[in-house]
């Protein structure tokens, strides 16, 4: 367990070095939470009646989406590891006496950690500071901001989880680019990142919020501000839970296979 | 002790002709060629031994040195290292699903790799941050860990660049520091795939004196694939040709040495003898 526990710690020091696109990436949240923001306001105008969260909620979930979005986004790839896929540097890491998943699950979590770390601070601070209709409101109550936390250490694995399946794509494709791109944009929209879940039709929305990406963003993001709770939420924890045991389970199971019949070319 | 027993593998190639319609054709149907990398190779080699593996670029040298340290499957044959099989394809005695999956962890565990065009230190922390975190990964008792970092620092020269990040090394330096990481837990077995390659004249006289040393010194066996034929005259005691995947020769540098011929000389005389190049 050490050893990996020693390779969380050296991405998560590595992620931490990167100054300048962290920066970038504040400014970009920032304005684009705003919008966001703005774009609600404008929903909500035209017919409050039938506006399914209150508008605080949505404040707080749009906050917290973009500060953590290093965290939590389908989007975000460890480029190394794709990277040593594709020109064989894993022939060094097969060599070591470590298992390929536990290695790269551990250091897609430090590696996302150490991005959401720097960039969430500043955001959230701002956010906390802006005028009543933008602003990032308390949490629900101490119960809430406890089963928020939980909620979203379990949302960052559930990610990890599933973006490591195309990792591991990689090992029986040499190239995941395909996969990744398609699955991407498909999981921005399935994970609330486009609009939050509770915006969709009903039935639409029951659907997704079985699948596992709603277990990434929308479960921490909507305790926080209390609009889910009650036997929704503890539903949506155990799909949570559900989801992060079957992932790294199949997972684990396609990686044993590629390991077998890995090949890595040239030199 | 090293053995490899009858060991067949073919790599599948897709193939196509030049240009754009033949492009499209590929998209769907698409002509694969097996390749025989290794047909049949079978070798000992004994503890403490120094082998130089040579063969022509594409002999099958590089896929020898990776099913030995357990990163690719073979499709046939069998490989036995310090008594324990490594890799059993089609025989009778197959793993059971327990011991299959911790082979490659209990492999790698007593060998060292320094495969000389890719590189095993993290780019962009110093060179002794890898080294602390190689000493996790191999859970490395302190003790141990000191006193070899303090050995390899002492006869590699490492001192200054231990506090370097490794992609501001030169190559020489680098090849130097790789070379430390792949000993830090006093591995068995040390294979060196081109562990010369683009270095300067200083570089590679060091890197061969230290290789020669740990050999004295540890009994550390030594396996090195190489074009560098003063490599092999430096360190090797023991030759192996491969070609055309298969074992051509097996003996001593004297065995193949022509009187006044240089080293080059005599190897491309080899290769033309047995019609590889």
């Amino acid at each position: 367990m050490k050893k990996y526990i020693s390779y969380f710690r050296m991405w998560l020091v590595m992620g931490l070095q990167y100054r300048a696109a962290a920066f970038g990436g504040v400014v970009t949240q920032f304005f684009w939470g705003f919008m966001e923001i703005a774009a609600m306001h404008a929903f909500h105008a035209s017919n409050p009646a039938s506006y399914p969260m209150t508008m605080e909620a949505t404040c707080s979930y749009i906050w917290f989406q973009q500060a953590f979005i290093a965290m939590l986004s389908a989007r975000v790839f460890d480029g190394e590891i794709l990277e040593s896929v594709r020109s064989g540097n894993i022939a060094y890491e097969l060599c070591r006496p470590v298992r390929i998943y536990d290695l790269w699950f551990f250091r897609s979590t430090a590696s996302r950690l150490s991005g959401a770390g720097l960039r969430c601070i500043p955001i959230l601070l701002v956010a906390v500071l802006l005028p009543e209709s933008y602003r990032l409101s308390a949490p629900a109550g101490p119960g809430q901001f406890a089963l928020f936390l939980l909620t979203l250490a379990l949302a960052v694995l559930v990610s990890v989880a599933y973006i490591m399946l195309i990792y591991i794509s990689g090992l029986y494709t040499v190239s995941s680019d395909g996969l990744r791109r398609l699955c991407s944009s498909l999981m921005d929209f399935l994970t609330g990142g486009y609009i939050p879940l509770p915006f969709f039709p009903e039935k639409i929305r029951r659907f997704l919020e079985l699948l596992p990406f709603a277990s990434m963003q929308n479960v921490p993001l909507r305790i926080y501000s209390g609009d889910l709770s009650g036997t929704a939420m503890y539903r949506a924890i155990g799909l949570q839970v559900f989801w992060l045991v079957t992932l790294v389970a199949v997972g684990r199971v396609l990686c044993r296979g590629a390991e077998r019949k890995l090949m890595i070319q040239g030199g | 002790m090293i053995t490899m027993e009858n060991v067949c593998k073919s790599y599948r190639v897709a193939k196509r002709n030049a240009g754009f319609r033949e492009a499209c054709k590929a998209l769907f149907h698409r002509e694969y060629e097996e390749i025989q990398a290794l047909k049949d190779i079978s070798f000992t080699i004994r503890d403490g031994e120094m082998v130089g593996y040579i063969g022509p670029n594409g002999a099958g040298k590089s896929s020898t040195i990776k099913i030995l340290s357990g990163i690719l499957t073979p499709d046939s044959g069998k490989v036995t290292i310090n008594g324990r099989v490594l890799w059993d394809m089609g025989g009778r005695e197959s793993l059971s699903y327990r011991r299959e999956r911790y082979r490659r962890i209990d492999h790698v565990r007593q060998i060292g790799v320094v495969f000389g065009q890719r590189s095993q230190l993290w780019w962009d922390v110093p060179v002794t941050d890898s080294y602390e975190l190689l000493k996790d990964i191999y859970s490395i008792p302190d003790s141990v860990y000191r006193k070899n970092l303090e050995e390899l620092t002492e006869s590699l020269a490492l001192r200054e660049l231990l506090r370097t990040p490794a992609r501001q090394l030169s190559l020489g330096q680098r090849m130097r520091c790789e070379i430390a990481a792949s000993l830090l837990h006093s591995p068995d077995i040390l294979f060196l795939d081109e562990p010369t390659i683009g270095l300067d004249a200083v570089s590679k006289l060091s890197v061969r004196d230290f290789v020669k040393k740990l050999n004295r010194e540890r009994h550390t066996t030594v396996i090195l694939t190489t074009h560098d034929m003063q490599d092999i005259e430096a360190l090797a005691s023991r030759i192996l040709l491969i070609g055309k995947g298969q074992i051509l020769m097996d003996g001593t540098l004297a065995d193949i040495r022509k009187d006044a011929a240089t080293m080059d000389e005599t190897l491309a005389q080899l290769y033309k003898t047995y019609e590889i190049t």
